[in-house]
């Protein structure tokens, strides 16, 4: 197994995403797997930030725990990163800008002092040029071939075509031919592997799903880390046939997706922990309605404001809760991009089928990095079905109609003969009021009870219908990981190491946070020998809901609430003092 | 009305089609209540138009008047507090060829829902927003509301409410909509006129009534009003002249103006979402059928 990192880092403005995410599509295109991991503050410029594009010959799930290649645009990288250089490693730096003494340098790490500065003074004055001749290099040491890397640049250009292209190739070359003459490529150098594969941000993968779920209508309110939702899907509205509308506020967004599905449209809206919880009371009404919605929370890290580019999973809790009352719900919690493009298409259907909101858990982790998936994981021949699914037969339309499955035919406005009120407030089978001059009454307390019990019915075919808990790992392990969501990459990358160390562990993990089949859960835990449990919170959300719903207790966690992600060596070492001695 | 505020009424051609009618849910207002002048003005405003019943989206908060979607034949949503209008723009925007109507009081228009309402007119959305303005809370029993006047005493201001009201056709005209009137629920006739208007009108139509609260507001009541409201139609108001409009809708004391403030011509969101220039998005294909090269990008 082959296992790379290259790491650029400096002030935000310095373009160091651009460098990352140049170096990840050549990994890509070589047909190597990818995560970029994007790490940036909550300014626009200046403060640290650095991009990693990890590749390996495995598909990595995480960013991993280390790096081989760090490409410092300023002395503060250095002294944030040098610690993370692999043995046989190289930081890339200009002697021009600053100094690298030899006695900063971890054993077998060697400094490559190139002159980035000097390579793009032959075209310009824009010191900004100076990032494609250590790119270059950098380039170079990862084996990364000359021409691919002028093709992934070209491409990033555009039909912006010109002098300025032509200058980042040349100071691009100028780096790549300095860095071979001068000591050769990295000890894990990539070479050719086979077809390209896509990069997607989990945010990408969650538009793209939507669209190919049929989704006509998204409304939201810019928030980080869900806004290249909207992004995404502003940039494709046309080609696509998809009204992309900035609401005012996150009320007016979910609002405006429920309105847009009521009217016949799969409609959608996307948020974080802050715009989510303005959105509470709208997933009561489109509960009590029971109009389809698809809401997507991309959790970081809280409360209030909190670390606003950093992630966490801290929002479990208010996704189960929220909202006055009881009403059917589900929470789906992909982990990697090319779960969230299913996810989605999922959500999408469970919401059409049980007409209630669905709720699309994602974090930062998985929303902002760039993470390659191959083709054949991203179907698009979903089927869209009509959602013209009665008509009048000249009876009695009952929109709420008692049914065994507690779902009733839904008329869209503009049918004729089928005419209803949607309410919010409690109502009969036609929809009408029973909250004001009927309530209390004998007859409507009884129905009332039967209203409820027909929405609340439908959680036992949303169970059904919904991803069952799924194991990873061999059957028989001295430690199952128990987790939901983004972090299962990291174990995932974990029990790899754990692997090659001689300890057998598994994963048993949630596609479906909510609703749990208790039974069932239960059965699945009884399986397991010792399990751990591992969250991005404080308090261990998950394990309280699977310790409610069934009565397990997961006594051993791994908690982390850093705001940063796990690191599999952080996983490792917690197992390790899980695992039974002897096991 | 027989002057050039509102649009003359389209005579109904082809086989008779469904027409809008009161439901089987009886309104349950106060004996005396003005909102009941609006659901009827509503109803007759709807059938002069002779839009099909299936084709009428009615959509309210909450509060009295929000309750006014159960009283007509029409479709309906009866949502939450304040949001009826970023509904009623879903449903515009997912199937255009609806005529939309938003009903709601003082308190959930121009309270909570403020920004909302600012906003949908600023869009210039193609629907009818009917406020039934009584300038108090009434379904939480009396308190005070965003209109409500200086020093009214109120459950909630028993020593008298110490903020400026807010106008809503002057916070309409800063806001943009495109046709602004108001009515009062002591003239159905003239009211009804106004709704014709407003649906007929191309763009964001709003429309005002005073609506007294017969329980819980003693001050603005049907007597307080037809001894202040004048017909601006009678008066020389030119509704296309905004700074006149302007002027009218500070007046207040005395003299009260109702009918057509303004009314001007902009291109409606609609009109300018390109989506939706392929018709109404509910009719439109989806999935990616056919976009399937929107994957090269990720390569």
């Amino acid at each position: 197994m082959t296992d790379l990192a290259v790491r650029a880092g400096g002030q935000a403005g310095d373009g160091i995403a651009s460098i990352g995410e140049t170096i990840s599509r050549c990994f890509s295109r070589m047909g190597w797997h990818v995560f970029g991991l994007n790490a940036y503050q909550s300014v626009i410029r200046g403060g640290h930030v650095w991009y990693q594009a990890r590749t390996s010959d495995v598909r990595p799930y995480s960013q991993g725990d280390g790096a081989d290649i760090l490409y410092a645009l300023d002395k503060q990288t250095v002294a944030v990163h040098a610690a993370s250089l692999r043995r046989g490693g190289t930081i890339v730096y200009d002697p021009e800008k600053f100094a690298v003494p030899e006695s900063d340098l971890p054993a077998g790490v060697r400094a490559l002092g190139v002159p980035t500065l000097e390579f793009a003074r032959k075209y310009t004055s824009q010191s900004i040029l100076q990032n494609a001749a250590g790119m270059g290099a950098s380039a170079a040491l990862a084996g990364i071939p000359l021409d691919l890397l002028h093709e992934v640049l070209r491409d990033s250009f555009g039909k912006k075509a010109g002098e300025i292209v032509d200058w980042n190739l040349g100071a691009s070359t100028s780096g790549y031919e300095f860095a071979l003459s001068h000591g050769g490529v990295n000890d894990h150098a990539v070479s050719k592997g086979g077809a390209p594969k896509l990069l997607m941000t989990g945010n990408s993968a969650i538009a793209l799903g939507a669209a190919a779920a049929g989704l006509k209508f998204l409304a939201q309110y810019p928030m980080t880390p869900a806004s290249t939702v909207m992004h995404w899907l502003a940039a494709h509205s046309q080609s696509l046939g998809i009204v992309v509308k900035q609401a005012e506020d996150e009320l007016a967004a979910i609002h405006m997706a429920i309105g847009a599905s009521y009217g016949g449209v799969r409609a959608m809206t996307a948020t974080s922990g802050g715009g989510f919880s303005l959105m509470v009371e709208a997933l009561g009404m489109a509960g009590m309605t029971e109009t389809p919605v698809v809401v997507v929370e991309s959790q970081r890290s809280g409360p209030s404001t909190g670390l606003p580019t950093k992630t966490e999973q801290g929002d479990l809790n208010l996704m189960l809760g929220a909202g006055q009352g009881e009403f059917p719900r589900a929470i789906l919690a992909p982990s990697h991009p090319a779960e969230a493009y299913r996810a989605t298409i999922k959500a999408f259907q469970l919401a059409e089928e049980w007409q209630t909101p669905i709720l699309l858990a994602s974090d930062l982790h998985l929303s902002e990095n760039t993470m390659s998936v191959d083709r054949e994981e991203i179907p698009t021949d979903i089927v869209v079905p009509s959602l013209f699914t009665v008509e009048s037969n000249g009876h009695e339309y009952k929109r709420y109609q008692y049914t065994e499955s507690g779902v009733s035919p839904r008329a869209i406005p503009g049918q004729p003969g089928l005419q209803f009120v949607a309410g919010s407030d409690e109502h009969d089978e036609k929809g009408h009021l029973v909250s004001d001059i009927k309530s209390g009454l004998p007859i409507w307390v009884t129905e009332r009870v039967h209203m409820m019990d027909k929405r609340m019915r439908k959680l036992q075919g949303i169970v059904a219908a919904a991803d069952p808990p799924a194991w990873e790992g061999p059957a028989d392990a001295d430690l199952t990981f128990v987790a939901w969501g983004s972090t299962i990459g990291a174990i995932r990358d974990a029990m790899v190491m754990l692997t090659a160390q001689g300890k057998k562990t598994n994963l048993l993990h949630f596609p479906t946070v909510y609703p749990l089949d208790a039974d069932r859960v239960r059965a699945e835990f009884a399986k397991a020998h010792q399990t751990l449990l591992i969250e991005a919170n404080y308090s261990g959300q998950f394990g309280h809901l699977v310790r409610a719903e069934t009565g397990v207790h997961l006594s051993e966690r791994l908690l982390k609430y850093d705001g940063e992600p796990f690191y599999p060596h952080e996983i490792v070492a917690r197992a390790l003092e899980v695992i039974p001695h002897g096991g | 009305m027989a002057d050039s505020a509102v649009h003359s009424t389209p005579v109904p051609t082809g086989p008779a089609l469904p027409m809008i009618g009161k439901s089987d849910t009886k309104p349950t207002w106060c004996p005396g209540c003005g909102d009941f002048s609006v659901v009827a003005a509503i109803e007759s405003a709807v059938k002069r138009l002779a839009i099909p019943v299936h084709n009428v989206v009615i959509v309210s908060g909450i509060g009295c008047s929000s309750n006014l979607p159960h009283f007509l034949s029409s479709y309906g949503y009866h949502g939450i507090h304040g949001r009826s209008l970023p509904v009623a723009e879903g449903i515009r925007w997912a199937n255009h060829g609806l005529t939309v109507i938003g009903t709601g009081g003082d308190g959930d228009g121009f309270g909570i829902g403020a920004g909302h309402f600012v906003h949908a007119m600023r869009r210039n959305v193609d629907l009818t927003y009917v406020t039934m303005d009584n300038q108090i809370y009434g379904l939480t029993t009396g308190q005070a509301s965003p209109t409500s006047t200086m020093g009214q005493k109120t459950k909630s201001t028993p020593t008298g409410v110490i903020e400026h009201p807010i106008e809503p056709v002057s916070l309409a005209l800063a806001s943009g909509a495109t046709y602004i009137a108001r009515g009062f629920s002591g003239d159905v006739k003239h009211l009804t006129d106004l709704i014709v208007g407003g649906i007929q009108h191309h763009g964001f139509s709003f429309v005002d009534v005073f609506s007294p609260c017969v329980t819980y507001n003693k001050i603005n009541t049907f007597d307080f009003f037809r001894q202040r409201v004048y017909k601006l139609e009678s008066a020389g108001h030119d509704p296309s002249d905004i700074v006149a409009a302007w002027q009218r809708s500070l007046e207040w004391g005395d003299k009260i103006p109702i009918g057509l403030f303004y009314r001007t011509e902009r291109p409606t969101y609609e009109d300018l979402e390109e989506v939706l220039s392929a018709g109404p998005l509910v009719h439109q294909s989806a999935g990616l059928k056919g976009h399937e090269n929107v994957l090269d990008e990720f390569v």
